[in-house]
């Protein structure tokens, strides 16, 4: 097309659109770099107690010195690994058992309260009941994460599955497909976008499982450094990794958002 | 000649909670090759019901439904079936979804790849079979739907209102193409609908069901002084508004 041809409206049009994007990454950056700033003077200025609220600066001391020992790295990786693992998990058997429950509607039928109730039950109830069964490890922290996400994601892919258009299921059956053909050429790809959906908010809800899991049966991982912080009143401990887990929830977000655009 | 499809005494009721509901009594009636037969009736009187059982989704609770002289086993793909809407799915390409029922019935057999891809570009669809449905209009999704059915090769086309879901314009289109597609290939063919114009125009018989349970109230044979007649043009025949009319009347 001609330059010619774009009108002039549409010229200012098109500027004012990216004015107000521009705008607003601006006003967005400022609130983040104010919010810092305001910290860190009023501990500097004694405003506010920084022993117990920390600042910007100790928290960055306090990484550098945790980084050049490389004991902050052991950490961060303790808390990632146990949250893709039980992510995995999370994903293989929320779709295992959403499969299962389509597959034999009695089931289904005979499990829907309990899957009910297990969903709206605040899972870190569920935490030290874990923790003492299976002992202070990692495998009652990755167990704890599952409890987390596992039921809503149930519950989610299989209405999902079942929101799948009949005249579909009929279609296939005219074409002379049995259940299985049902499952695979049409319930899985079709529920593919629920699936992923539930993925990008499930990667959020294994991490708050496994800092649970970590406040209670840990000596390595971030939820660990934020309990063991608290009680000797390091709070730099505190709300450093609370800053690092800010960063690290947006990566897994983004990554899961990534993978969502790669498959769809 | 033998007749390819025959029903005879058949009846068939669902069952729902509250009660039990009689959709079809005691249906007899005989298809005979490469004929077009129309079914129309009140809506919501077993027309869509009959079909099922045709095409064997669901069985007869009496009566005996034969084709080619035999008890069919289980659903065949002696007869294809088409419904109300194209329901292509979405995340296959044309070709995925044309391909469908060869897939799932594994055929490998190269011939029938072949035949599709003949269809393919007689009907117009050849340069689109890389595209996804929703990059197709909705008499082309209609006739790829129409493709898929026929890539099993099935002697008996079942169709479920096809036009329904199509604005009018279309509609006269794709009921022109579909009607060619049959009768070129030489298919027998069942159609069910509530409208009597296109009951007229593409059957060579009309079949009147009356309102719940639904049982054969007239056959009307349709004979149009037309050669060569498409659905478009049989409306222009002189014939038209008198089996119109009567058709209309018997439906009261």
């Amino acid at each position: 097309m001609k330059k010619s041809n774009i009108s002039k409206e549409r010229i200012q049009y098109l500027k004012k659109c990216r004015n107000y994007k521009l705008t607003v990454s601006i006003i967005q950056v400022l609130i983040l770099i104010c919010f810092i700033g305001l910290w860190e003077i009023s501990t500097r200025y004694g405003l506010i107690n920084p022993f117990i609220f920390s600042s910007p600066s100790r928290i960055i001391n306090t990484f550098l010195t945790m980084a050049k020992s490389g004991v902050i790295f052991t950490h961060i990786w303790i808390t990632l690994g146990e949250t893709f693992l039980s992510f995995f998990l999370i994903v293989i058997s929320g779709i295992g058992i959403a499969i299962l429950l389509w597959m034999f509607k009695g089931l289904s039928d005979c499990l829907e309260p309990y899957l009910i109730v297990l969903n709206s039950l605040p899972k870190s109830a569920l935490a030290p009941m874990i923790i003492v069964m299976l002992g202070n490890n990692m495998k009652a922290i990755i167990v704890t994460a599952i409890s987390v996400a596992i039921f809503g994601m149930i519950i989610n892919i299989y209405t999902g599955f079942l929101e799948i258009d009949k005249d579909k299921i009929m279609l296939i059956q005219t074409l002379g497909g049995t259940r299985k053909d049902i499952l695979i050429k049409l319930i899985l790809p079709g529920s593919k976008k629920i699936i992923l959906s539930n993925m990008k908010v499930n990667i959020g809800l294994c991490l708050v499982g496994v800092i649970i899991g970590e406040f209670l049966a840990a000596n390595k991982g971030l939820g660990y450094l934020i309990i063991y912080g608290s009680q000797v009143f390091k709070m730099s401990y505190v709300a450093m990794s609370i800053v690092i887990l800010c960063i690290i929830s947006t990566l897994l977000y983004k990554l899961v958002d990534i993978l969502e655009k790669i498959l769809s | 000649m033998n007749p390819l499809l025959s029903l005879r005494n058949i009846t068939y009721s669902y069952n729902t909670k509250k009660a039990e509901i009689k959709a079809i009594e005691n249906i007899s009636l005989d298809l005979y090759p490469g004929s077009f037969t129309s079914i129309v009736g009140p809506s919501g009187c077993g027309k869509s019901t009959l079909l099922s059982l045709i095409s064997g989704l669901i069985a007869p609770q009496s009566g005996e439904l034969l084709i080619n002289g035999r008890k069919p086993e289980k659903i065949n793909t002696h007869i294809g079936y088409m419904l109300q809407r194209d329901n292509l799915l979405d995340w296959r390409t044309i070709y995925g979804n044309v391909t469908l029922g060869l897939e799932i019935n594994h055929i490998k057999d190269k011939e029938y790849y072949l035949w599709v891809d003949e269809m393919l570009k007689e009907y117009g669809l050849y340069s689109f079979r890389n595209a996804h449905p929703s990059q197709l209009s909705g008499g082309m999704r209609q006739r790829a739907a129409l493709i898929r059915t026929l890539a099993l090769k099935p002697d008996l086309l079942l169709l479920d209102e096809p036009f329904s879901a199509l604005d009018y314009q279309t509609r006269l289109e794709v009921a022109d193409d579909i009607y060619s597609i049959i009768k070129e290939q030489n298919k027998t063919a069942i159609l069910v609908t509530h409208d009597i114009s296109e009951a007229i125009s593409m059957g060579d018989r009309v079949v009147v069901l009356s309102h719940r349970p639904a049982l054969i109230k007239r056959i009307f044979e349709i004979n149009l002084s037309i050669p060569n007649r498409t659905p478009f043009t049989s409306r222009q025949a002189p014939e038209f508004a008198g089996y119109f009319n009567s058709i209309w009347e018997e439906l009261q």
